[in-house]
């Protein structure tokens, strides 16, 4: 079927280039020496509930395939252990504060808003002076709340805070123990809770691999930092596809993507937001991120992913989401206007009168029937199985 | 032989499980015992152990073993029985011919009332599908002659199961018979009839169907090779199953029960002689539904009353109950469920158990009859189910230790604790969530009257949201008036219509609230009729539809279509409208066999109508609700 893609001749011609790319590919694909204290250990924790041990152990080895194939990557915890002692450093000097944690996280530039408050709060947790499990509970719940504040419209950063208080506190094993193995014990946690998710990304890209076919062209809506990584890897991968990007509108996240890609050869076109339904015919699958995944299965994310999705659906193709699983939210929007709006001010290059209504959400909300995958750090799911995480993870 | 023997009693609790079984005994004993005492005097001792220990359904390894087979069922026997049966042949042996033609109807009557129990392990067990599938066909001979006819036959293959001996006995009185068949058959006829008495007599206890055998031997020799072949199936199956025997009762625990067919003749007859409710069933049943039940309305309450004080097996309590079931005092399923776990509740504070009868199997014993009295009131619904299915399994957890009085309490604490939380603070839970999606300006629409929607409503309105209701009803229950009545009392802004206006009304809705009377495994929602009409509209018009359903409603069980299992109400009910002699035009045509009412109950709306199910676990959507099917059981086991 792929060779009636009317991108296959183009392709054709990149074949001969990447052609005499490969030697250099080849030589990224080498892996870094510190996989293998990562690869270490992969479930010390014996107490966790079943339900993250088997997420665990499956992650960590697709963890192990990730890396291999991906390979190339700077290696995250490097810096990571550099802030670590950097924070810690500092404890000493001035009382701790989640949002100076969190910021100090939040500089890293790959790293997402909801692993940053993720780290922050793993912080909250070893500079806690609580001598009871209570209190330190507390101080965490307390923590979280101030992150949530600090941007309510996020709702990684909503659903990530949530998920890493479930996971951490979650387990009666806990009581029975003294404070301080508890304790020791929720950090071990905590690290491994923000690992899953500093290593969700490559996960998720190693799993779309096998979706992305030679010859295929892929529609992308907004910026998001997961799909770039599918899409880097399947260049690594010398699969042979194009990408369409749309503009994206206000803030042109699409520009973003498009040159991120021109970077990497992979062939390119700019759309306006406009004409989604205009160029679908030519597109074989569409991929899109996502800001939250909520429980019917569906995604909240970039104005402009329902109707990309809605025209992909009419028109038979597939839409694929890729999100981290840090992004399962406890939300359930019906429709729309459902959702705490997220705005954001829009230019349109000439005054507007005060009489002209502009609609300046951000967000909206794509329900889970027109979506066909999600790719997650927990595999690809169907819609439906993000409610049947959720509730296992929460009930 | 041997081996056969021992699968089949290994076998044998795949049996026990059925429950016609044991009640089919009781009631034959009971009341042929005369007859058989008479006519075959060595009665076979499957039969009186299996009455004695009917009550149990343990897997004691008996005699009764013999009874996996619906072929073997009738006179098994041992070799035992042969010589007793033998001398007590010897001392009447003018067996008259009347006496026989009299003892046949009784066997013919035996049978119609074991055959519901043989179907009912077809249905258990697949390795007696193939036999039980061979035996309609003699059954449905239906005429008395052909009954008898067939009787020998099916009761020659059992006797060369038992010894070499008797083996060639029946195969001489059949060379006999067909001798005599060949030859002069009128003329023969009665020798015949002495010859294949003889042998029968001198070897089982059956002897009945001796004399009319001959009246057509052909007849008596053709379903021999068959039941043969099934017997040598279902015990090569028995064997094969032995293994994972007790595995496969595990999980037949979990399958629900077969419902009862109300178009399967000999079952409802049978079921009816058991029923404490005498109900006259409805005349002009629509084909399609003919296997749900239906009754004439209003013949069964004045009956019941009269019958108050007659019934002692039935607790007050339960009496109560079920005659407002009856009458339609109780309704909606939260009040139903409620209503029969207090029932249960009365009857558990003054039970006291039997001497030499142990608590646990007593009670689950007296609280399945009780369920069978109420559901011959009103069919049960599926929630009611699931609360039994609890009591039943925290009666059989009560540890053994326990005396008498804390086990009472026990169990009267735990159903307390399952109406508290499993209907009232799931439904508290169910408020908070689902006010969290009423907006000011909305306009909500809601179909007939749920409880749990009532309480959303009212506590949004308590919230101070600005809102307004459209309450959508049908002919014939108008329970949406009642719940109109209340909602206007608190001071709610509503809309009353009828749902033949829905598709008018759904322009300007925002939301659809539902009840449901149950949400089943592929999320289908099974509710009032006429909620799916309701629910497709609003998926016409993109409103999204909101079910507000309590976790304990949920049932593993799949459904597709309204047809298989529903309720059908009172035919009059649609026919009639009370107060408007003038449009009563159907009066006097009800009996009309070209008419036929059909009154629905219950509807299912498929999964893809309902946006989300708000539930006391959250707010999840209908793909979800065998998730918590599954997390449900896995509390309900804890409990």
């Amino acid at each position: 079927m792929w060779w009636r893609s009317p991108s296959f001749i183009l392709d054709r011609q990149q074949q001969n280039d990447t052609a005499s790319r490969n030697p250099e590919s080849i030589s990224l694909s080498s892996p870094p020496p510190s996989m293998a204290d990562t690869l270490q250990n992969p479930n010390p924790n014996t107490s966790t509930s079943a339900y993250y041990q088997t997420r665990a152990v499956v992650t960590s080895d697709w963890l192990a395939q990730a890396q291999a194939a991906v390979g190339r990557h700077p290696d995250d915890d490097l810096p990571v252990n550099d802030e670590r002692t950097k924070s810690a450093a500092g404890d000493a000097g001035k009382p701790f504060s989640v949002i100076d944690e969190f910021n100090s996280w939040r500089k890293q530039p790959d790293l997402a808003e909801a692993v940053a408050a993720i780290r922050a709060l793993a912080a909250v947790i070893r500079a806690s002076q609580a001598t009871t499990m209570m209190e330190l509970e507390i101080e965490l719940k307390k923590a979280s709340d101030s992150l949530k504040s600090w941007d309510t419209t996020s709702i990684s950063l909503t659903a990530g805070c949530d998920l890493f208080i479930r996971y951490v506190t979650r387990t009666s094993a806990l009581e029975y123990e003294d404070f301080n193995s508890a304790k020791s014990r929720l950090i071990e946690r905590a690290e491994k809770f923000g690992e899953i998710s500093c290593k969700a990304r490559r996960i998720i890209a190693m799993l779309s691999q096998d979706f992305i076919f030679d010859g295929c062209t892929i529609l992308v809506h907004g910026f998001s930092r997961v799909v770039l990584e599918v899409l880097k890897t399947a260049a690594q991968n010398k699969k042979l596809f194009r990408v369409f990007c749309t503009e994206g509108r206000p803030d042109g996240t699409g520009l973003r993507l498009s040159t991120e890609l021109a970077k990497l050869d992979v062939p390119v076109k700019l759309l306006i937001d406009s004409a989604v339904a205009y160029s679908m015919d030519e597109v074989d699958m569409v991929f899109v991120g996502a800001d939250g995944v909520v429980e019917s299965g569906g995604i909240i994310n970039m104005m402009g992913t329902y109707q990309v999705a809605l025209v992909a659906h009419t028109m038979n193709k597939p839409v694929y989401v890729a999100a981290e699983s840090y992004k399962f939210a406890r939300l359930y929007p019906l429709d729309q206007k459902d959702m705490a709006p997220a705005l954001r001010p829009i230019d349109f290059g000439v005054p507007i009168p005060s009489k002209v209504e502009v609609e300046t959400s951000n967000l909206d909300y794509t329900p889970p029937q027109y979506l066909t995958l999600l790719f997650t750090d927990l595999g690809v799911l169907t819609p439906s199985v993000v409610s049947d995480e959720l509730i296992q993870l929460y009930l | 032989m041997e081996p056969r023997r021992t699968s089949r009693t290994v076998s044998d609790p795949k049996v026990r499980q059925v429950g016609f079984f044991t009640s089919q005994h009781h009631h034959h004993h009971h009341h042929h015992l005369p007859e058989r005492s008479f006519s075959e005097p060595p009665l076979p001792d499957p039969f009186h152990t299996s009455t004695s220990t009917s009550s149990a359904p343990v897997t004691d390894v008996s005699p009764s073993g013999n009874l996996l087979s619906p072929v073997m069922i009738l006179p098994s026997r041992h070799h035992s029985d042969n010589l007793h049966r033998l001398s007590h042949r010897a001392t009447s042996p003018t067996a008259s011919f009347s006496y026989f033609a009299r003892a046949v109807v009784v066997r013919e009557n035996d049978d119609s009332l074991l055959s519901p129990g043989r179907r009912g392990i077809a249905v258990k067990s697949p390795s007696s599908v193939v036999a039980a599938s061979s035996f309609p066909k003699e059954k449905a001979g239906g005429a008395s002659v052909e009954v008898q006819n067939d009787r020998p036959a099916k009761s020659k293959p059992l006797k060369q199961k038992t010894s070499k001996a008797e083996r060639r006995a029946t195969q001489e009185a059949q060379r006999a018979a067909k001798a005599a068949a060949k030859a002069f058959f009128n003329l023969l006829l009665k020798l015949a009839v002495d010859l294949y008495s003889l042998a029968e007599g001198s070897k089982t206890s059956a002897a009945v169907p001796g004399p009319v055998n001959s009246a057509n031997t052909k007849t008596a020799k053709s379903p021999k090779s068959p039941s043969q072949k099934n017997d040598a199936v279902s015990v090569a199956a028995a064997e094969k199953k032995a293994g994972d025997r007790q595995l496969e009762k595990d999980r037949k625990k979990d399958v629900p029960h077969p419902r009862m067919q109300y178009d399967d003749q000999s079952r409802v007859e049978k079921a009816k002689r058991r029923a404490v409710v005498k109900q006259t069933e409805a005349r002009n049943r629509v084909e399609l539904f003919r296997h749900l039940p239906q009754y004439e309305h209003g013949t069964q309450l004045p009956d019941l009353e009269s019958k108050f004080f007659q019934l002692d097996p039935m607790h007050p309590a339960v009496y109560k109950v079920g005659l407002q079931y009856l009458s339609g005092d109780i309704c909606g399923g939260n009040a139903r469920c409620i209503a029969m776990l207090q029932a249960f509740q009365e009857t558990i504070r003054s039970y006291s158990t039997p001497p030499e009868k142990s608590l646990v199997r007593d009670l689950t014993a007296k609280i399945s009859s009780y369920v069978s009295f109420l559901n011959e009131c009103r069919p049960l619904s599926i929630s009611m189910g699931n609360a039994i299915r609890f009591l039943k399994s925290t009666i059989a957890k009560l540890p053994l230790s326990m005396s008498e009085s804390e086990a009472k309490a026990t169990l009267q604490a735990d159903i307390d604790r399952f109406i508290n939380e499993k209907i009232i603070l799931a439904d508290n839970v169910i408020v908070k969530h689902a006010v969290t999606k009423i907006r000011d300006g909305d306009v909500l629409l809601t179909y007939g009257a749920s409880s749990a929607v009532e309480m959303v409503l009212l506590h949004a309105h308590e919230l101070g949201k600005q809102f307004r209701v459209v309450v959508v009803d049908s002919r014939p229950k108008l329970e949406g008036q009642l719940l109109l009545r209340r909602l206007v009392g608190r001071g709610l802004g509503c809309t009353y219509t009828h749902i033949n206006a829905v598709s008018y009304i759904m322009h300007e809705v925002t939301r659809v609230f539902l009840g449901a009377s149950s949400i089943l495994s592929n999320g289908t929602v099974y509710s009032r009729v006429g909620t799916a009409c309701v629910a497709m509209a609003a998926h016409a018009f993109g409103v999204p539809v909101l079910v507000c359903c309590e976790a304990y409603k949920f049932h593993e069980r799949v459904q597709l279509d309204s047809i298989c299992f529903n309720e059908l109400g009172d035919p009059d009910a649609i026919s009639k409208v009370h107060g408007r002699e003038e449009i009563n035009y159907l009066d006097g045509s009800t009996n009309s066999e070209n008419l036929q009412l059909l009154n629905l109950t219950y509807d299912a709306t498929p999964s893809d109508y309902v946006s989300i199910v708000i539930t006391d676990y959250g707010m999840v959507p209908p793909t979800s609700v065998p998730v918590i099917v599954r997390e449900y059981r896995k509390e309900h086991l804890w409990i």
